[in-house]
């Protein structure tokens, strides 16, 4: 009988099995999660999860994936291997053999080497991360966040609104410069100034002092930040430890063909944790993304169950990150040859930025510019020139 | 088939409008509207898609 394993139990493992059944497949599906939560939204936890309502967005009943999916739903149970020889997933101390597999283990949160376990020290991934610093963030607390990345400085967001004292702590010269390209990095990070949240950039953090609980952060310069509260919020490294020994070939992620088809026969890959040849791009990329999570999860199922028939993956990277009032976009890839902003401006309400790779429009920035980034997104999957692209975003 | 927009909670990332412009648009107000509403089972595949990739589960098709 086929049997359609799916590694992860997140967004693009649940997108993953969905659309298996959609697709008609009749065989069995098993679903492994290592977190004991279903599925859940993720990007709330760092937003509105912290600030108000704490109930989880859970994207399906345990009754609809086990009776109308008819999945085999094993949650709290991390995969430890794949032998793809054997064709089998070892997980729970079960061998469970697939016809075709989705890995979907996603990305677990960096943190700093050295650091000493102490109470009042977090990181924030999953939904029991969220809970906790849901519970020790209070009115006062005095919060150092370690890394002003996106996660980062949402979290800032949120215990501000909670009343926190922050401090944003990195150690580069400005955040968000891998995200949307050092040139205009500053007009993000300048939603902080704006704010009047206290960031500090070039800092490193040496180490955290206390006993039992975190007491101050200490850094490069010799100061110490008194904390309550510290979060690291330094990335997040693909989860594929359960891999080694399995001849799939890894690289900062799961190495995938265009179709996500990794070097095993029948394995694909989707999510966070995906390697893949992005076509529309000409070049290999592995996004953090909600929309390609859920994109790759529906793709990667498809060409698992029929890889005769697999189609490339060719999707225009796409994230945002709410900040105070504001929405930050950001569509296409941020390498550029030529950054021009074409509304708005650093410092304003509101700023769209085109980028140019060569004679094409390969990314936009949006600040408060919801409609314009939607629309410079299919442009640049339709491999816009740039001076159509011009032409249409200053019309 | 119908498709219901569940207008406070769709924030308008478009990522509909970017799979199907003839049926979905994000107007001025910020969040997504229809353009039509006579579906076909040709459209089935597309909207499913527009279901399950919008990032504020907004979505939901019914029929």
């Amino acid at each position: 009988m086929s049997r359609l394993v799916v590694v992860g139990a997140s967004l693009a493992g649940l997108r993953a099995v969905e659309s298996a059944r959609r697709a008609g497949f009749t065989g069995a599906i098993t679903l492994l999660g290592a977190e004991e939560h279903l599925p859940y939204d993720r990007p709330p936890l760092s937003k509105e999860f912290l600030t108000g309502d704490d109930a989880p967005k859970h994207f399906r009943t345990e009754d609809a994936l086990r009776t109308d999916l008819d999945v085999d739903l094993r949650l709290g149970t991390p995969a430890t291997g794949l032998d793809p020889e054997q064709r089998v997933v070892h997980a729970g101390g079960d061998a469970v053999p697939y016809t075709a597999a989705v890995l979907a283990t996603g990305t677990a949160a960096r943190t700093l080497p050295g650091l000493p376990a102490l109470a009042g020290l977090h990181t924030l991934r999953t939904l029991d991360d969220a809970r906790a610093l849901r519970t020790a963030i209070l009115p006062g607390s005095r919060v150092v966040i370690v890394g002003a990345g996106f996660i980062g400085s949402e979290l800032a967001c949120s215990a501000r609104r909670r009343g926190a004292e922050v401090t944003l702590v990195e150690a580069a010269p400005v955040p968000f410069a891998a995200a949307v390209g050092a040139e205009l990095a500053p007009a993000v990070a300048a939603l902080h100034t704006r704010h009047g949240t206290d960031l500090r950039c070039g800092v490193t953090v040496t180490g955290i002092d206390g006993e039992d609980r975190v007491r101050a952060v200490r850094l490069g310069d010799g100061t110490a930040l008194s904390a309550d509260i510290v979060v690291v919020g330094v990335g997040a490294a693909p989860v594929t430890g359960w891999l080694d020994g399995s001849g799939l070939k890894l690289d900062n992620g799961i190495v995938c063909d265009e179709t996500l088809a990794s070097s095993a026969p029948g394995v694909y890959a989707a999510g966070d944790v995906a390697r893949w040849f992005n076509p529309l791009f000409g070049e290999t990329m592995r996004l953090e993304h909600w929309t390609s999570a859920a994109e790759q999860g529906i793709l990667a199922a498809r060409n698992a169950i029929d890889p005769a028939a697999a189609t490339p993956c060719t999707l225009v990277p796409y994230f945002w990150s709410d900040l105070y009032d504001s929405r930050v976009q950001f569509v296409g890839l941020p390498t550029s040859d030529e950054v021009r902003v074409v509304a708005g401006g650093a410092g304003e309400e509101s700023l769209l930025a085109l980028y140019r790779r060569g004679d094409r429009l390969i990314g936009a920035l949006g600040i408060e510019q919801r409609r314009p980034v939607l629309r410079m997104r299919a442009l640049i999957g339709k491999r816009t020139s740039w001076q159509d692209a011009l032409a249409a975003a200053t019309s | 088939m119908k498709i219901h927009i569940d207008t406070d909670v769709c924030t308008g990332h478009g990522v509909c409008e970017g799979l199907r412009p003839d049926v979905f648009e994000v107007g001025d107000d910020g969040i997504v509207h229809l353009l039509t509403e006579e579906f076909t089972e040709a459209d089935r595949a597309d909207l499913e898609d527009a279901v399950d990739q919008c990032p504020t589960q907004a979505l939901r098709l019914e029929g």
